[in-house]
């Protein structure tokens, strides 16, 4: 089956920091990726040249086999690609279902509209979206007063809302207290596994990614340095010597 | 060929004096982060005190060398105490202030001392005397140039010389680079804050008055010298990159070969060539020539009020029907006077409601409102006047005039935010200004074009009141559904997370820009029913205080509410109206007015009322 998400090459300097060096992996259909290492492994600047927020200097980015290389990332997006951010970004004095509602528009391409009341349009199907992600008895609320695991679930709402062949997240479950962000995972997990949704996400809690990725890749100083099965990568002795200490299984 | 060189020289002497009062400007945002208008305040000054010194007292009755370089530099000092004096008095209370209220303050200052300066100086133009030693010409390249201004030529690289060693050689100078890079670990470091805050305004308003003291022997003193300079100022300072001295230096000698050369060339649209020069460098290079891209410079916005749920069928019957019929019903029981008080304020609630529909829904700022609604009046005016159009068609095109000003200028302007956003608004507006204002043959320059009246149906005042009521309130009407369509759920998207607007497939450039020139269309019809109903257009609606007008109107009502633009404009226009009765001296009171504004109501009246401000 050809892969989703294809990195081939992937690079990135700052000034004379060698960020991401040559990296390259495949996303199967429906997989869950995790993308792991320690701080300052690059992680971030890789995540953010797939989603287009960065431009590499090198490599390309495949999606379905069509180049994304430098799009910028409305452009990704529309071909299927849904995203959730490390910090969450909602849209803080719209009402929650409002923000799904605004995705919604954005995705039938109904934006440019001056005069129907946006409040006519899409407000059963934003509701059947929250309902997916529990956040319907809240679809009233301002979204910026909401609790933090609400955001996330809005988040993820947002993110399923122009039902993506794939979804990149961000440190899912940052920010949130040990003990919820098992749950929180799973409930993204599990939305997605239903949906047949890939997804490529980058974790610092290793509870969290042995629990719920098919796949790891392990980043360490811009290259990758190893790559399979959650159990194979807990035995990597490379792997082991890059988080000595960090408490790695 | 050697007249070309002369100009060249000309060219020279003018940048220096704009880098004088630039370089002021510049290095006060840099470590106060406020944008200072009141900055050309402190030039004309400069200029008004350096000619008193030099007319009367002591130093004049001196005379000679003494007399007039004394006169100079002590003119230039008494400006950096009043600056200094500002900056306590005032400017200290709104650093935690908006950037837009930051700015309106300096506004309100330049309001003061405009008044102040009429009332000192009087209204007619004052002479200097030519500068000792300097007089005369001197020969080159077989034509006469005025030594003075070879003198002017070398003040520029001297001053720029000066600040360096100022700069990189005294403890102030390091301590003042070091809160332009972070202010917040200078602080850290304890150092006092407001010794170096208040040092760095005493500086900056030394320079300008020291320019302003150093154009006495070349130009006439005006009170219109402030406004002149401070849009220059600010395209210099734009064009150099915020900040930067070097950067301001090179700027102002971009600006002053081009206005040399522009002269010549092109003599009645100079402006017009700095504006292309400007949009050419801000396209290139969108923080200036020398300037780096601001970093965590703006605070976290804080979050947007939520819109108010649509007005139920209850609250339309009971607000808007009885509103409804007052309108309707009681102006044929009233004098001309207050149909005419009605209309404007019909006008003016569209026009604050448009600017409310940037600022509130949009996020974004606009200091040059005004060059919308005066684009609206002039394609009134211009197609009556050219073309004998009637009143119909002019207010049919005028918003679509004004409609494609918005996009030229939006096109440059919403790809920025803040301060750079706030100075290009302004520094574009008064180009048109200065296209209505310079291009006679057309616009028929200060005197306006008259004879702009409405078809013979609506001539009385009382058919204009409805025609007024009926466009204004249809223009008002359109931009709040606009703000509750999809198109203003998005432009608010894009305001509260420009991040998850773009990951969401929403193009914030565009959402901004055509926002912006629905908003200008508005504000152009505004102006085209506010031309019909005066019968003429000016340059003055297209001016800076029009503009400001606007934004008192929105800041006054409150950003954040959908009624706020209402309330602000029938209150604003109510207060002139008042004012305008009872004194002369409305600027000063208005100037008063404002500070009491943004020192005491950061939330504008409607937010006041609705809950009050904590303090930070």
């Amino acid at each position: 089956m050809r892969p989703v998400l294809e990195a081939a090459g992937l690079t990135k300097r700052w000034g004379g920091i060698q960020a991401v060096d040559g990296v390259s992996f495949a996303l199967a259909p429906g997989e869950i990726l995790a993308l792991i290492g320690p701080n300052g492994a690059g992680k971030s600047t890789c995540f953010n040249m797939l989603n287009g927020q960065i431009r590499p200097d090198g490599g390309r980015v495949l999606l379905r086999g069509q180049d994304v290389t430098g799009l910028p990332p409305r452009r990704i997006w529309r071909l299927g690609v849904g995203r959730t951010f490390q910090v969450t970004a909602t849209f803080a004095s719209m009402s929650v279902l409002d923000n799904v509602r605004l995705v919604l528009l954005s995705h039938h391409r109904r934006l440019f509209r001056f005069w129907r009341p946006a409040s006519d349009l899409f407000g059963q199907e934003a509701l059947a979206l929250l309902e997916r992600v529990g956040m319907a008895g809240q679809a009233g609320r301002i979204s910026g007063i909401l609790a933090y695991g609400d955001l996330k679930r809005l988040e993820l709402a947002m993110a399923l809302a122009h039902a993506p062949s794939l979804l990149l997240m961000d440190e899912p479950t940052a920010g949130m207290a040990p003990a919820d962000r098992l749950e929180m995972m799973a409930q993204m997990v599990g939305v997605a596994r239903r949906s047949g949704i890939a997804v490529l996400f980058t974790e610092h809690d290793m509870d969290v990614v042995f629990a719920h990725a098919d796949r790891l890749l392990v980043l360490d100083r811009g290259r990758l340095i190893a790559e399979g099965p959650p159990e194979a990568v807990r035995r990597d002795p490379l792997v082991r010597d890059v988080y000595l200490g960090q408490g790695l299984g | 060929m050697e007249a070309l060189a002369l100009q060249a020289l000309n060219g020279l002497a003018s940048a220096s004096s704009l880098f004088l009062v630039s370089a002021g400007l510049t290095i006060i945002f840099g470590v106060s982060r406020i944008v200072n208008f009141a900055h050309g305040s402190f030039y004309m000054l400069g200029a008004y005190l350096a000619w008193t010194l030099t007319s009367q007292g002591p130093l004049a009755e001196w005379g000679g060398f003494w007399g007039f370089w004394g006169a100079v530099l002590l003119a230039a000092l008494a400006v950096g105490v009043i600056g200094a004096a500002a900056e306590v008095l005032v400017l200290r209370r709104v650093y935690q202030a908006p950037e837009l209220f930051q700015l309106l303050a300096t506004f309100a200052l330049v309001l003061v001392v405009q008044d102040l300066a009429l009332l000192l100086w009087g209204a007619e133009d004052k002479f200097g005397p030519r500068a000792p030693l300097l007089r005369g010409a001197v020969e080159i390249l077989g034509l006469r140039f005025p030594r003075y201004e070879l003198f002017m030529i070398v003040v520029g690289p001297v001053v720029l010389g000066l600040l360096w060693l100022l700069l990189h050689r005294t403890r102030f100078g390091i301590l003042l680079r070091a809160a332009t890079q972070d202010r917040e670990m200078v602080a850290a470091l304890g150092v006092d804050q407001r010794r170096l805050f208040t040092g760095v305004f005493f500086l900056g308003a030394a320079l300008a008055g020291l320019a302003g003291a150093l154009q006495l022997p070349r130009e006439a003193v005006t009170l219109h010298m402030d406004m002149a300079i401070i849009v220059e100022a600010f395209v210099v300072v734009v064009v150099g990159g915020l900040g930067s001295l070097p950067g301001a230096f090179l700027a102002a000698l971009l600006i002053g070969e081009l206005h040399a050369f522009g002269i010549l060339a092109f003599p009645r649209i100079t402006l017009v060539l700095v504006f292309l020069v400007m949009a050419a460098v801000l396209v290139l290079r969108p923080y200036g020539l020398l300037g780096r891209r601001p970093s965590g410079l703006q605070p976290a916005a804080p979050m947007a009020a939520p819109l108010p749920p649509p007005s139920g069928r209850r609250q339309r019957v009971l607000v808007t029907l009885p509103a409804a019929v007052v309108l309707l019903l009681l102006p044929p029981f009233l004098g001309d006077y207050a149909r005419i008080l009605l209309t404007d304020f019909a006008v003016f609630i569209l026009f604050a409601a448009s600017l409310h529909f940037i600022m509130g829904p949009g996020g974004m700022a606009s200091f040059g409102h005004a060059a919308y609604f005066g684009a609206g009046a002039y394609a009134a005016a211009l197609l009556t006047r050219h073309m004998g159009a009637p009143m119909e068609v002019g207010l049919a095109l005028a918003p679509f005039a004004a409609g494609l000003v918005g996009l030229l200028f939006g096109w440059l302007c919403v790809r920025f935010s803040g301060v750079y956003a706030a100075m290009l608004t302004l520094a574009l507006a008064q180009i048109a200004w200065s296209i209505a204002f310079q291009w006679v043959e057309v616009t028929g320059g200060d005197n306006g074009i008259l004879g702009v009246w409405p078809s013979d149906w609506a001539r009385d005042r009382l058919s204009f009141w409805y025609l007024a009521l009926l466009l204004c309130s249809l223009g008002t009407w359109l931009l709040r559904r606009a703000i509750r369509a999809p198109f203003g759920l998005a432009l608010r998207a894009q305001r509260d997370s420009p991040l998850r607007a773009e990951a969401v497939g929403l193009d914030g450039f565009r959402l901004r820009w055509l926002g912006f020139a629905l908003a200008a269309a508005m504000a152009g019809l505004a102006g085209a029913v506010f031309a019909y109903g005066k019968g003429s257009v000016f340059p003055s609606f297209l001016g800076i205080p029009r503009s400001v007008d606007a934004l008192v109107m929105v800041l006054l009502g409150g950003v954040q509410t959908l009624s706020g633009p209402i309330l602000g404009a029938v209150a604003y226009i109510g207060l002139q109206d008042q004012l305008a009765r009872v004194t002369d001296l409305w600027r000063l009171l208005l100037g008063l007015v404002i500070l009491a504004l943004v020192l005491f109501f950061p939330r504008g009246l409607a937010g006041a009322i609705a809950r009050p401000e904590p303090r930070a």
